[in-house]
């Protein structure tokens, strides 16, 4: 691997391809940034505002580490490239504009978060939680709860609860506006969204429902005061965070002449239309998506997968992008929630997909399976971690319903001496099946 | 400013508890005044406040990760707070092993209590013993309820509670005022932690208090040599660690806000490795050395004489050395292989020295004086002065990973022949730091996780709270 590779952003995605061809030999690797120079976990800002762990702590791999390969590092952003000439130009942080020329390029920008047109969001302390900068407005505007007794949250998705649990530590009044029925039932199938929405609850977050953000008004120095919903309400605020989704961060590819729609799109090698530049993590877009899978996943893993499946491809050994099974994992408060292959929500559940929900106080389960071949299809938990592989590995062999409950416990992943609760699962479901 | 700060309940319980200290400290300069009283007192305030302290800290709050504000607070990040607990503790270990003279006012304070238990006058170490206690009862209140949500964590509390309050504490103290002359024995501090289990007033102790006494002793034999590896391979080495050793039960309770100090760094990990390593080589030669003086003053009272006696310890060494060299040798990289062969031949060269010159002196140094050197720098300086004076600023595991024998048989045992893993949950890991973050060890566990690869490290205690920091179920500890 002689090539020059120029790799556009060092997220998970740009920083695993990075290592990765760096451990295979590659000569020449350039990774650009305009973020920051080290590669951080972007899924654990949360931490250093709460004060768990520093911001040094989120870097995955040890600067020394990182030193000892030949990677060479840019901070700068990139202001568009050129696919004819092979070429990209970049303005560096003093604000020169330089040129760089490739022989592969790889974009890997992430996304960015997606705010609408409304009014009033030129107001200081209105932000996003993305960027490590957020971070820094986040000190800003509200650093305790003396500054900012209370916030206003926009969008209820999984970086909209990590916003409100971080405001709450810092015992900030914080309100959270949804525009669904139920917490994250966009996602979630109503019973499980139901029940993550009484933990939240108590923990002490205002929520408020369908509703929506009309408008954001500032104080006489330009600060967020107030919003206001689509249906009147008015909620004082000292800070407004929009947590409205991601898009994919692809605005300097405008004029590339690169195939685009909402992302890159690329093909299942992760190539884009110029056979010469790669899209990979958040901004790229697959044309043809795999079964039960999205075009755009904007998670950690599958960003890193295709880090790692393009070193394999840049070193020779041709491997399309397959994540398999889908699965995830997040936090809402103290509740642990993963899932494995495909739970519809209520308003995407096919007539074919049943559903069986089981929960107590602290811990739910809501298992899905077709109706008529009762072939199981995924699984929702809440305070009960699986064995991923092991229940990746049902879903791909496609059992039964009936064999994943009687083998429940053959994934156990909660520590040692935690309460079983494979046996009421399982009377529970003979009793409703 | 951020609002991670103590409220003002939390300040009373903090206060109340220092004024028990100061209680302590005055009664024991001014013991007239307050001799009968003082030491109750002393100790009701200390317990209040920290007890006091809990309820105010996790009561209401739901079960969960209770990390919020640890980066800020001035104990928990290296702050001024921090230096000087570091530096009072350190006085106070200094004061303890070498001065225990200015102690004698509170020593006497504590009188009626050992005059209770075992009938003879407070010492030191009694006061010491005490206070220890104390301090694993009343933060390992505080750490079950800050780990209320977890039964892993609560269940190991308990038993290094019980361990404590029972085997290191009572029994004795109980067995001090049943048998006199019988050794103070700890019968769960096993040699080589317990490094003058073999010193030769504590043989002449055992062997001049007939079957008892025997008794004690080959118990002490067996801990090292059978029950401690077949726990291990059963367990890991955590069944010791964090949960039945002292060290570990301090560091498991009064340690734990500082956890989080930890070194992570590669250099610290090399550091590590050698030290613990040699240091071990340490107590063992100095052990085999006393022992064989021990054996060269009296060659025919015993059942083996001095030469039986080095050839039986070189032949089993050779035999631990040898079977993990032959089984294990895909297991170990190229520096731990080296480190093994060279190790190993210092130790067979320093045997062949005490064969050969019929002395127990390595390079012409009395093997008492290496055992009081170790004694010394040590028991005394490292284990107590450092390992745990400096709990604010190390961490609370400095002794364990760096210092302790015991930790380092048990992680040659760990590492090599045993069930016990740390597995890693496919690809749900997100690299978020807090396993790393939050290891006494230092090790760097999100290294693993990211690469869904199995920790099998020697230094792992098995304290299970990566598994509980970890946002996203990534970790099991399993064996």
């Amino acid at each position: 691997m002689d090539e020059k590779i120029v790799i556009i952003g060092n997220g998970v995605a740009g920083s695993t391809l990075a290592l990765r061809l760096a451990e295979k030999g590659a000569a020449s690797i350039t990774l650009l940034s305009e973020e920051s120079s080290y590669f951080f976990s972007r899924t654990a800002l949360m931490y250093v505002y709460m004060g768990h762990l520093t911001k040094e702590q989120l870097e995955p791999f040890s600067r020394e580490s990182w030193n000892q390969y030949p990677i060479q590092r840019i901070k700068a952003r990139v202001l568009s490239i050129s696919p004819e000439h092979q070429e990209l130009s970049f303005r560096t942080s003093e604000g020169n504009e330089k040129q760089l020329s490739y022989d592969k390029l790889v974009i890997a920008t992430g996304s960015k978060p997606a705010f609408y047109d409304w009014k009033g969001l030129e107001a200081k302390g209105v932000l996003g939680l993305y960027h490590l900068n957020d971070l820094e407005q986040l000190e800003e505007w509200a650093p305790n709860a003396t500054t900012c007794p209370e916030a206003v949250v926009i969008g209820g998705g999984l970086i909209g609860i990590e916003l409100c649990e971080m405001l709450l530590s810092r015992q900030i009044k914080t309100t959270l506006i949804i525009r669904e029925n139920f917490f994250w039932s966009s996602h979630l199938p109503e019973s499980d969204a139901q029940f993550v929405e009484k933990h939240i609850r108590s923990h002490h977050l205002n929520l408020i429902k369908e509703d929506e953000l009309l408008e954001i008004r500032a104080d006489e120095n330009g600060r967020a005061a107030s919003i206001q919903t689509k249906k009147g309400k008015t909620i004082t605020c000292n800070l407004v965070g929009i947590t409205t989704g991601v898009r994919p961060n692809i605005e300097f590819l405008k004029t590339s002449g690169l195939e685009l729609d909402k992302g890159v799109l690329v093909d299942e090698y992760l190539k884009t239309s110029d056979s010469s530049i790669y899209a990979i993590g958040d901004c790229a877009q697959l044309r043809n998506p795999l079964p039960n899978r999205s075009a755009i996943e904007p998670v950690w893993y599958t960003g890193k997968l295709m880090g790692e499946i393009l070193a394999q491809t840049f070193s020779g050994e041709l491997i399309s992008y397959n994540p398999g099974v889908w699965y995830n994992s997040a936090k809402f408060f103290d509740l642990e929630y993963q899932t494995y292959g495909k739970v519809s929500p209520k308003t995407l559940q096919p007539e074919s997909e049943q559903h069986f929900h089981w929960e107590t106080d602290d811990k739910a389960v809501t298992l899905s399976y077709d109706k008529t071949s009762e072939v199981f299809l995924g699984i929702n938990t809440f305070g009960i971690r699986l064995n991923h592989k092991l229940v990746s590995h049902w879903i791909e062999t496609a059992i039964t319903i009936q064999e994943v409950i009687d083998r429940l416990e053959e994934a156990h992943f909660d520590p040692e001496f935690s309460n079983r609760h494979y046996k009421q699962i399982k009377h529970a479901f003979l009793q409703n099946h | 400013m951020h609002s991670y700060r103590t409220t003002s309940i939390q300040k009373v319980f903090t206060y109340t508890g220092l004024a028990g200290l100061a209680v302590l400290i005055l009664a024991g300069f001014t013991i007239s005044f307050f001799k009968s009283t003082g030491l109750i007192l002393g100790l009701s305030l200390i317990s209040t406040g920290v007890i006091g302290y809990t309820y105010s800290s996790y009561l209401g709050l739901p079960a969960g990760i209770k990390n919020n504000g640890v980066w800020y607070r001035s104990l928990t990040s290296r702050g001024i707070v921090a230096w000087v607990v570091g530096v009072v503790l350190t006085a106070f270990y200094v004061v303890l092993y070498f001065y225990p003279e200015y102690l004698e006012g509170i020593i006497r304070l504590f009188d009626p209590l050992s005059e209770g238990l075992s009938g003879k006058k407070a010492s030191q170490w009694f006061v010491y013993g005490v206070l220890y206690t104390l301090a694993i009862v009343l933060f390992g209140i505080k750490f079950i309820k800050k780990y209320k949500h977890s039964k892993y964590q609560k269940y190991r509390t308990y038993s290094v509670i019980f361990f404590q309050t029972i085997f290191a504490f009572l029994i004795p103290e109980i067995m001090a005022r049943l048998n006199g002359d019988l050794p103070y024995y700890d019968l769960k501090s096993i040699w080589p932690l317990n490094y003058y289990l073999f010193d030769s007033y504590q043989l002449d102790g055992f062997i001049q208090n007939g079957s008892l006494g025997t008794a004690l002793l080959i118990f002490g034999i067996l801990s090292t040599l059978i029950i401690t590896p077949i726990l291990t391979y059963k367990f890991g080495k955590r069944w010791y660690c964090s949960w039945v050793c002292g060290c570990g039960g301090l560091a498991e309770t009064a340690g734990d806000p500082f956890r989080q100090l930890s070194d992570k760094s590669l250099r610290a990990w090399k550091l590590e490795r050698w030290m613990i390593h040699l240091i071990l080589v340490w107590v063992f030669i100095s052990t085999v050395g006393v022992v064989y003086s021990y054996l060269l003053q009296t060659p025919d009272s015993y059942f083996i004489g001095p030469n039986s006696f080095l050839i039986s310890v070189g032949l089993l060494f050779s035999l631990v050395v040898g079977l993990i060299l032959w089984k294990r040798i895909d297991w170990l990289a190229k520096d731990a292989r080296s480190s093994i062969i060279a190790i190993s031949s210092i130790v067979i060269l320093l045997l062949g020295f005490f064969f050969f010159s019929e002395s127990d002196r390595v390079l012409f140094i009395p093997s008492y004086q290496i055992r009081s050197a170790y004694g010394f720098f040590i028991g005394s300086i490292f284990s107590g002065v450092i390992g745990t004076g400096f709990y604010p600023i190390l961490g609370n595991r400095v002794w364990c990973r760096f210092g302790c024998p015991m930790a380092a048989i048990l992680g040659i045992q760990q590492k090599l022949f045993s069930k016990f893993k740390i597995s890693t949950n496919g690809g749900q890991c997100i690299s978020c730091g807090n396993c790393s973050a939050y290891c006494e060890m230092g090790i760097d566990v999100r290294s693993y996780a990211q690469r869904q690869k199995p920790i099998k490290r020697a230094s792992c205690v098995g304290c299970g709270i990566c598994s509980e920091v970890c946002p996203r179920g990534v970790l099991r500890l399993e064996s």
